[in-house]
């Protein structure tokens, strides 16, 4: 948006409405009764979004913290009956997934990103930002099949690469449309400042516009990793998953969202204990990750340093 | 005028974004070849059929289309107030702490894995529904053909409040981050003129953060078109196309994610294959839906602007 | 920059592998090496078929990586070529069987199990009867409350509601759903004529439900719901299941006895040498519960890895041996021996190498 898109955009539905307020002939008190009620709907909305919200974490928290232990992180899974499995196997298999899928995606996503909000205009930008939408909204289940047809039937086997494959193709639109929405919250006058200074389009873009839109850009990577972390439809004909520890990128490989489903819906109170704490563990681990990231990447002012 | 480094960086930012399509375009190529088969057999009826029987070759997923709208619309219109009404609490009127814990619980669900939030639902929402949520309904709108019929708690309604849930968080992070960019100068040039706090957040904040917002709300849909698993668990999965939201429904993800583990024939695979491109087809029209009314809007405010000029 | 080091730590963290844990694996060599063996298929036989490869990882070595895809998956994973083998309740037809080009399919059974019908009808203690004409007209939706003369007349003395039924049903094609509408077919001709036998009908009445926990679950938490599980989910939910007619005019309960007692002479009813491919619904034997059937394992007649193969045979050879052992403690019935003793000669059939 550029300087004078915001301005104008703002001010006529600000005369619009100051007519309107005349007309309704709004007295101080209406205004502040309607700012008022307006005020405690904004918190009840906010409330009632997070009743249910709390209600899922609580009903999380209670099913699974009685699973959680050691040997759960440790150990590798073991048939009914046996106690003391675990899902060791699966957290590696999952770091390994999202570490493909990151470097296949995230570059991808982060420079796509970039480039829709620096040239916003062309053809091609429209094109990349409506088909990043298509494949936001696409079933992830749809990507694991064409992933399927388009590297396992090839390779005749499932592969960890497969798998991250199939994440990095729902991980880079999210990415990107994230990203150029972050970017283009920085004022268009600190890119024209930068570009009038001298500075290079590639070094205006690193060392100018990212630092600031950072925050923003490492929340939407955040969302965007965590939403990957628990996808399962896409593993199943993928990476298909595996008893065994692998690390291998050409061998199937077990995973933490799969185990959680084959888990959690089996007859078995032991393998679904196990499953209520996986999934507590999994989003206990998206927490952390957020709080820090949060806790570095302060919102801050655009630098000068 | 531009040296190496700015055509390096131009031609790799064009490239990333090149692979974003061509992605797409993998996907379309799979799918088309896998339905080639369905689509010359069946055709529109595909469409148009209600009944899906596949040892009789017959593929009609009218029912499903139909929930998939219902319930991906309905989530969005329950999620896109709650979602904004949540950034502008978190934003505006939380204290510091308080904030931050908000932002931090929206954004850890959006890593709940869906066959958590389908567990959940099974347990707690469906129940739910069928003793608290549906009389309650009923009692109001009984008369009327949405609230008609039964209640088993699986349903239309519950599938879109399930998934309303699961696309709050898009909703709220996007919508949080905007209103949270929109200059402080704005803020207090609305409030210097004598605007309440709320004249300031409609007049000033959500009008420059519109497009953002309508961003997060098509990440949402998107979401909801595409979410397969936990709507599964709670949708009541039968091939019906009613009036009433508490009757039981389908959606065409659910089809794809119930029936494409077990799909042994070629031909249920290809009408499969239909399915997910169908699918595809419809969240492709649904964003360009959105993008249009985007535009439309966006261009209606500078009209306007040309008109008080 | 420090938000750079945070996010290159991050993806650094998530890309290396690691060593595997300090803690003593199951495996009695604790290698990390490839696993030796691919299969995909049913849900219906996992819990038992993962404690098989366990413990033969322990006796022998080899691994064995077996994922529930479903039996359509598992038949297509086959039929590409991407897995060694496949698991399914319900049997390849010849014609199925001729649509794969790669060679013909062997199917041998691996084990019995059962499907059972539970119910939660509120104030209800007694074991439910049922027969097989009216569990069809039931979830044809032509008996519709609890409280139905026929319901009655099969549980005298038993005080049913007035209710409506609630029917819930597999929304997802499976091997249970297969098993389940044999049975209907046999029984009733407007099931036959309806919604026929198959892994995915047309209900026409009730809910559908994903996968036997969907079902199990919605029939826990809903009052008034009929539905079919396997047993492994009636038992281990602690849901009440009801006594079905078998052909010879008994009442059984599910028990892992009364699976034993479908499978009983079976070898006699083969429909040829190789052919394993019998219904072991609603067997004519006397204490046989009626709605029982083998889990199968598919392979290749015809194995072109030499070291897979050996290795594949060698294991099914050993599970419908000493694996049979396990299957009572996971609600399975095991093999009777003489059908075993068949499979055995089956197996020595299957070429390996070129």
């Amino acid at each position: 948006m550029t300087t004078d898109e915001a301005r104008t955009t703002t001010r006529p539905s600000a005369a619009w409405r100051a007519q309107a307020d005349v007309r309704t002939a709004a007295s101080l008190a209406g205004r502040r009764r309607r700012d008022a009620l307006m005020r405690i709907a904004i918190a009840l909305s906010a409330a009632l979004a997070l009743i249910p919200l709390v209600l899922i974490l609580g009903y999380l928290l209670v099913r699974g913290l009685g699973g959680l232990s050691l040997a759960l992180l440790t150990a590798l899974p073991k048939p009914v009956g046996e106690p003391g499995g675990g899902i060791a196997n699966a957290i590696a298999g999952s770091l390994l997934l999202l570490g493909i899928a990151a470097v296949c995606g995230i570059p991808v996503g982060l420079l796509a990103g970039t480039y829709l909000a620096e040239r916003p205009n062309g053809r091609l930008a429209a094109v990349v930002r409506f088909v990043a939408d298509v494949l936001n909204g696409t079933p992830s289940i749809v990507v694991g099949i064409a992933v399927w047809a388009a590297v396992v039937r090839p390779m005749q086997r499932f592969s960890a690469l497969a798998g991250g494959v199939a994440l990095a193709v729902i991980l880079a639109p999210l990415v990107a449309r994230t990203t150029e929405q972050m970017l283009r919250l920085v004022p268009p006058t600190v890119r024209e400042a930068a570009l009038a200074l001298g500075f290079t389009e590639w070094r205006t873009a690193l060392r100018v516009i990212a630092p600031a839109a950072g925050p923003g850009i490492a929340t939407g990577l955040l969302v965007a990793l965590s939403r990957v972390a628990g996808e399962t439809a896409p593993l199943l004909f993928t990476a298909f998953g595996n008893p065994y520890w692998s690390v291998s990128p050409s061998e199937p490989i077990a995973a933490v969202p799969l185990q959680i489903y084959t888990y959690a819906l089996s007859p078995y109170d032991e393998w679904r204990a196990q499953a209520w704490a996986a999934a507590l563990g999994l989003v206990g681990v998206v927490a952390v990750l957020t709080i820090a990231a949060r806790a570095v990447a302060r919102r801050p002012r655009v630098r000068t340093r | 005028m531009t040296g190496l480094g700015d055509r390096v960086w131009r031609g790799t930012t064009t490239l990333a974004a090149l692979a974003i399509p061509a992605s797409l375009g993998v996907i379309s190529v799979v799918l088309l070849v896998g339905a080639w088969p369905t689509l010359r057999e069946t055709g529109l009826a595909l469409v148009l059929d209600r009944s899906w029987e596949p040892r009789s070759g017959a593929f009609g997923v009218a029912a499903a289309l139909v929930g998939t709208l219902e319930t991906s619309l309905l989530a969005v219109l329950i999620a896109a107030p709650l979602g904004i009404g949540t950034a502008l609490y978190t934003v505006e009127f939380a204290p510091t702490g308080v904030s931050r814990v908000l932002a931090t619980i929206c954004d850890i669900l959006a890593a709940i894995p869906s066959v958590v939030y389908g567990l959940w639902g099974a347990a707690i929402l469906v129940p739910l529904v069928r003793t608290v949520v549906a009389p309650a309904l009923q009692a109001v709108g009984g008369r009327t053909p949405f609230f008609a019929g039964p209640s088993y708690g699986a349903g239309i309604l519950t599938a879109a409040l399930l998934l309303a849930l699961m696309i709050l968080p898009f909703v709220t992070a996007v919508s949080r981050e905007v209103i949270a960019a929109v200059p402080v100068a704005q803020r207090e040039a609305a409030l210097a003129l004598g605007a309440t706090r709320w004249e300031m957040l409609r007049d000033a904040v959500l009008p420059a953060a519109k497009t953002g917002i309508a961003g997060g709300i098509a990440l949402a849909l998107g979401r909801a078109l595409g979410e397969t698993m936990a709507v599964t668990m709670v949708i009541g999965n039968r091939h019906e196309l009613s009036w009433s939201l508490l009757a039981p429904g389908y959606t065409l993800a659910s089809l794809l994610a119930n029936e494409f583990g077990e799909a042994a024939s070629d031909a249920h695979l290809s009408a499969l294959m239909a399915v997910a491109l169908l699918l595809l087809l419809l969240v492709t029209l649904a964003v360009n839906a959105i993008a249009r009314r985007l535009v439309r809007t966006v261009r209606a405010g500078l009209a306007a602007v040309e008109v008080t000029r | 920059m420090r938000r750079a080091t945070l996010l290159g730590v991050t993806l650094g963290l998530a890309a290396c592998g690691g060593d595997p844990p300090a803690t003593p694996e199951r495996n009695a060599n604790g290698r990390t090496g490839s696993v030796d063996l691919t299969g995909a298929g049913a849900t219906f036989p996992y819990p038992l078929y993962s404690r098989w490869f366990s413990e033969y990882a322990v006796k022998t070595g080899v691994k064995i990586n077996y994922q529930s895809i479903g039996s359509g998956g598992g038949i297509r994973q086959l039929r590409e070529g991407v897995v060694d083998f496949g698991a399914s309740e319900a049997p390849l037809t010849d014609a199925e069987i001729a649509q794969i080009p790669r060679g013909r399919v062997l199917q041998v059974p691996a084990v019995v199990g059962g499907v059972v019908l539970v119910y939660n009808v509120p104030g209800l203690t007694a074991e439910l009867k049922l027969t097989a004409d009216v569990v069809a007209d039931i979830f044809l939706g032509r008996i519709t409350k609890w409280n139905d003369p026929r319901l009655a007349e099969l549980n005298a003395g038993v005080s049913l509601p007035p209710d409506e039924i609630v029917v819930v049903y597999r929304a997802d094609g499976s091997g249970t759903t297969y098993v389940f509408t044999d049975w209907l077919t046999r029984v009733s001709a407007a099931w036959a004529g309806g919604p026929g036998h198959g892994k995915d009908v047309r209900w026409p009445v009730g809910l559908g439900a994903k996968g036997n926990e969907g079902v199990a679950g919605q029939v826990k938490t809903t009052p008034n719901t009929i539905g079919f599980v396997e047993l492994a989910y009636a038992t281990q939910n602690r849901l009440p299941s009801a006594a079905l007619r078998n052909r010879a005019g008994f009442f059984v309960a599910p028990t892992v006895n009364a699976l034993a007692a479908a499978a009983a002479g079976v070898e006699n009813r083969l429909p040829g040498p190789n052919d394993f491919r019998v219904s072991l619904v609603d067997t004519p034997v006397g204490d046989a519960y009626p709605l029982a059937s083998f889990s199968w394992l598919l392979l290749y007649q015809a194995q072109s890895d030499d070291a897979k193969g050996r290795k594949l045979v060698d294991f099914i050879r050993w599970a419908v041996r000493t694996g049979q052992g396990s299957a009572r403690a996971l609600d399975y019935a095991p093999l009777p021996p003489a059908l075993v003793t068949r499979i055995l000669a089956t197996l020595d059939g299957v070429s390996i190498g070129q």
